[in-house]
Formats: structure tokens, C-alpha cells, sequence
């Protein structure tokens, strides 16, 4: 056993059971980021926070809601909306960061493609933030089914139907994921489990996996320059300070994203207060009814892109490119062949790549929304072409690139 | 040497042991989400044949989905030609057109024009005349017709009877 001595202060009790100077130095003071980096570094504590907010708004949801097809609808609408009291709040909160926190990940992403920050090292960070934005898409779609409005009943409906797998014709399986013929009380109880349990808990676990990834190739900066971590924060222990290339993530660095998360924050409760109605679609605030299908069919705004890649084509070869779009960022490691890990704006064709598959994207999810009607059908089948052509033309763009 | 040999006996006895269970227990985990028998029981429907009116489009449900029953005029099957004679349902003297009320493309409602004796489908666009045959894509087939057993004036939803069987051969439907 180790040996223990009679405790000065309750820090030193604690230092001698849990070692707890140690395990801040780890994890705060001695745990460098570089200095050289912008407003956009602040977008992982942005989504903490908001998955925080989820959390917490989603306890106080669970208190009330009902998981049967009878009071489901109910309980949502009448009972958290109007009996609770404050019950609106937790509910706009919920739905407006479900809503954001898209639109938090998607500026993630493409900020580690500009900066090359899925390279050298970096690429198991790359990965356990895609499973991220996956586990989070199920997240969400679980979470949609759950007011039993038309729009959970239908979207349940048409995204179970997928794994039909178009000329496979699996009804079995879709059958089985449902637990009944059409989605039905099996359907909203296991999907409720999954919304609230298996999820997040996977989701917990890949934000863990997610921040050790960060642990040995540190976090990238605006230049992608390759810092000798050890050497600098010495410096800067010996009292260099401003001639460190790094600073310690508490207090240093978090002020600064505070910042920004204090600004988000306003932006945030802005919408939540204002706005929320974005988050909440008209048609979900009829009871599901599956003799009766809504004139449009469309998923929330964040899944609009993948669903315009679906939509354009038969069948088949929709349910091909769908698969397609939901993979291909995972490989992006290994299709961009260049060793060039700098901001695009350095790397040539790579920048016009990055920007034409940026407005694509937007193209794509502004089509989707749009009923497939004339030029609209168009320019969705062109765009959807387009994405899978920029994937494809990846490797021969990066493979020849000038040594930046 | 001894040791890990023994050592490496117990790993794989143990992971023996282990893969038996996982085996287990993913069988168990499947089917705890199968379908529960009530709702494989309730999957049977029984519709009375000698109620419906002539010429008029009626929905039922069975297993969660609408059905369109539709009793077809003498001028309907006097002018049927074989593909829609295939898909005919008779039942004594009555001819009937049954199917999935449910449009082949993504699943939507399609909604039925007495007047042209027509469905369209307002979420893509997709027509059906009243025989259930696609008039205008994007349906990539007819309607399809649901599992049936004719008993006597009695149709049983759910029970594959011969002449579904020979339907489904014969590829009219899935």
C-alpha cells in the first residue's frame, strides 16, 4: 500500500488520494495550444456547450413525455408546452439546439478541411468526429420521431424505407427495425430508447475518443506549421511567454473561447427566445396519422444536402449515391494524397476544389427543400453530380500538388 | 514457456466461453426486436366482398397501411385489357381492383379522382388509372397488391392464397 501522511490541507488530502495538481496540469494548465489560431479553434467548446444544453433540456423533457403513440403528441404539445411550467422553455431549448448544433458541426468540418486538419497524425481525430456527426444525425432523427406529429410519423416511414434497399426489396428488415408492419408502439418505444439512452451514451464516449485523438498531434494551426510542443511550452514555462509558440488551454486559451461561446450563447437564446419557429415545422403539430400523407415531404434543414443527392435519381442508383455522400467524408484522410497539411488558400487547386464542394453543398440543401419541380429537378441532378465528380476528381487533384 | 502456454490455454478457453455468449446473446438481442406476436396476429384482415358499391374507391387498413378496394363497373371490366386482367381480383360475379394504397415510388397516399377514375400522387407527381397501373412515372411499378385468400365472398388480408401466388409469379406484383 502506498504510504500516506497526515494531510496539511484538504488539497493535499486530495493530492494524496486522486492526485488531483497532477490530473489539472494534464488536463488544463500544461495541455498547450498554439497560439497562431483563429475564432473558428472556438467551435469545439461551442459544441459542448451545446450538447450540454441538450443534455440539460432534454432531462427536464424526459420528466414529462409520454413514449405511447396515444399520448405521445400530447404530452409534447399540451402537457411539457402548457401545463409545465417553464416546460416551452426546455422544449425550444431542445429543439433549437438539435437545430444549431448542425449548423456548429458542419462549420467544424469544413474548417478542419481548409486547414488540413485530418493529416499527419490527425486522422483518428478526423474519424471519431465523423462517427460523431453520424451517431448525432441518429440522434436527431430518433429525436424527431418522438412528438408523433405527421412529420415524425412520415420521415420514420420514408428514412425505414431505405433499408429496404431499393431492388433488394429487404421489407423484412425494415420490418424488423420497425418491430411492426408500418412504424407503430414498438417503433416509438425503441427509437425513445435510442434517443435516450444508446446515443448518447455512444456519443459520450466518441466526444472522449474525439478529445484524446487531440491528446498526441495536438491542435492544428493557421499555418498547419508542425510545432515542436515539447521545446515550446518549456519556453513558456521558463517565462517566455511571448516567445512561446504555444499557450496553456486554462486559463489561456479558454478565455478566449468563453468569448466566443458568450457570444454564441446570445445568438443562441436570441432564437431560442425569438426565432425558435425555424426549429419546429408546422406539419409536425398534427397528430401522425398513417392514412393520411402531408403534401411535402422534407427532413430538417441539415439533411437536406444528402437527401438532394437521394432524391434526383431512380430508385437504385439514388439509394448508391446516398451511400456515397454518407461515407465519403470518413475517407477524406486518405483521398486527398497531397502531404501539403496548410490552409487551402496555399494548396492551388485544392482551394477551388474546397470552395465549388462548400456552394455545392449549399446548392444541394437550398434544392432540397424545393419540390422537385422543373429547373429546381435540375439543378438539384446537377448538383448531386457535381458532388460525387468532386469526390471522385480528389485524388488526381491532390496527387500532383506543388510542396507548399 | 510452461506458464504461458497454460496462459494461453485459458485465453482461449475463456474466449471460447465468451464467443458463445456473444453468439447467445446477439440471437436474444434480434429477437427481442422482431415483431411481438399480437402485432404478427393483428396482421390479418378480413373484408366482406359483398358490401362494397359499384364504381366506388373505399380504403381499408390492414397492417398499418391503407387499401384500396375498388369494385369495378361492368364498363370497367368489359374494356380491361390482359395486363389489367391480370391484375383483376374476382370473387363470384364481382371484379375488383385491390392494392396497397400506397404509391411505389416513396410511400405516399396517392389520392383517388372519381371523376377520371385516376390516382395522383401529390408528393411527386406520380398517376395510377383505376386498374392500379402507373399512368405517369416517377413510379417505378403498379400498385402493389397485398397478400390475399379468397373464402368464399370473404377476402383474408395477410393469407397468400393461389390466386396471389399466381400473381406473384407471374411478377404483377412483389
Amino acid at each position: 500500500m502506498a504510504h500516506f501522511t497526515k494531510a496539511t490541507s484538504v488539497k493535499d488530502w486530495l493530492n494524496q488520494r486522486l492526485a488531483v495538481e497532477k490530473v489539472e496540469k494534464v488536463m488544463a494548465s500544461e495541455y498547450w495550444i498554439p497560439k497562431n489560431i483563429n475564432f473558428l479553434w472556438a467551435m469545439g467548446m461551442v459544441l459542448a456547450i451545446t450538447f450540454a444544453l441538450l443534455l440539460v433540456s432534454g432531462i427536464f423533457l424526459l420528466m414529462y413525455y409520454q413514449p405511447d403513440v396515444k399520448d405521445a403528441f400530447y404530452s409534447v404539445n399540451y402537457t411539457i408546452m402548457r401545463d409545465v411550467d417553464f416546460g416551452w422553455l426546455w422544449r425550444h431549448v431542445h429543439g433549437v439546439a438539435a437545430s444549431v448544433v448542425f449548423l456548429v458541426i458542419y462549420i467544424h468540418m469544413f474548417t478542419g478541411i481548409y486547414y488540413g486538419s485530418y493529416k499527419k497524425g490527425r486522422e483518428m481525430i478526423w474519424i471519431s468526429g465523423m462517427l460523431l456527426f453520424v451517431t448525432f444525425s441518429a440522434e436527431a432523427f430518433s429525436g424527431y420521431m418522438l412528438p408523433w406529429g405527421q412529420m415524425s410519423y412520415w420521415a420514420g416511414m420514408v428514412i425505414t424505407n431505405i433499408f429496404s434497399l431499393g431492388g433488394l426489396h429487404m421489407d423484412g428488415l425494415v420490418e424488423w427495425i420497425r418491430g411492426d408492419y408500418v412504424p407503430a408502439q414498438a417503433f416509438l418505444t425503441r427509437f425513445f430508447m435510442l434517443h435516450v439512452l444508446l446515443l448518447p451514451l455512444a456519443i459520450m464516449g466518441l466526444i472522449g475518443l474525439h478529445f484524446a485523438a487531440l491528446r498526441i498531434p495536438h491542435v492544428n494551426n493557421q499555418d498547419g506549421e508542425e510545432i515542436d510542443f515539447h521545446a515550446e511550452s518549456k519556453k513558456y514555462l521558463a517565462g517566455d511567454k511571448a516567445g512561446s509558440k504555444v499557450m496553456r488551454f486554462a486559463n489561456d486559451f479558454m478565455s478566449k473561447d468563453m468569448m466566443v461561446v458568450g457570444i454564441y450563447l446570445i445568438f443562441f437564446f436570441y432564437l431560442v427566445f425569438f426565432q425558435y419557429g425555424f426549429a419546429l415545422d408546422p406539419v409536425n403539430f398534427d397528430p401522425a396519422d398513417g392514412l393520411k400523407t402531408p403534401a411535402h415531404i422534407y427532413p430538417e434543414w441539415y439533411f437536406l444536402w444528402s437527401y438532394e443527392i437521394l432524391r434526383p435519381f431512380s430508385v437504385n442508383i439514388g439509394l448508391i449515391a446516398f451511400g456515397f455522400a454518407q461515407v465519403i467524408f470518413m475517407l477524406l484522410p486518405w483521398l486527398d494524397l497531397s502531404p501539403n497539411a496548410v490552409p487551402a488558400s496555399r494548396r492551388g487547386a485544392f482551394n477551388i476544389w474546397f470552395w465549388i464542394l462548400l456552394v455545392d453543398m449549399i446548392v444541394l440543401t437550398a434544392m432540397g427543400k424545393l419540390p422537385p419541380e422543373g429547373i429546381f429537378s435540375t439543378i438539384g441532378l446537377v448538383a448531386a453530380l457535381l458532388f460525387i465528380i468532386l469526390w471522385v476528381a480528389l485524388p488526381f487533384i491532390t496527387k500532383n500538388e506543388k510542396k507548399a | 514457456m510452461h506458464n504461458s502456454s497454460r496462459r494461453g490455454f485459458m485465453g482461449k478457453a475463456f474466449g471460447a466461453v465468451a464467443g458463445v455468449g456473444a453468439v447467445g446473446s446477439l440471437v436474444a438481442m434480434k429477437k427481442t426486436w422482431d415483431p411481438l406476436p399480437s402485432v404478427k396476429a393483428a396482421g390479418f384482415t378480413t373484408l366482406d366482398m359483398t358490401i362494397y358499391p359499384e364504381g366506388e374507391l373505399i380504403t381499408e387498413k390492414w397492417r398499418g397501411k391503407p387499401i384500396f378496394v375498388l369494385k369495378k363497373t361492368p364498363e370497367m371490366v368489359a374494356s380491361q385489357t390482359e395486363s389489367q386482367k391480370a391484375r383483376d381480383v374476382v370473387v363470384g360475379d364481382s371484379h375488383f381492383m385491390l392494392a396497397i394504397g400506397l404509391c411505389t415510388h416513396l410511400g405516399c397516399i396517392p389520392g383517388y379522382n372519381a371523376a377520371e377514375k385516376s390516382f395522383l400522387c401529390a408528393c411527386h407527381g406520380g398517376q395510377f388509372n383505376w386498374a392500379g397501373e402507373v399512368t405517369k412515372v416517377p413510379p417505378p411499378r403498379a400498385f402493389d397488391i397485398p397478400p390475399f385468400k379468397i373464402e368464399g365472398t370473404k377476402i383474408v388480408l395477410g393469407e397468400v392464397g393461389p390466386e396471389y401466388k399466381a400473381m406473384k409469379d407471374s411478377g404483377i406484383t412483389l
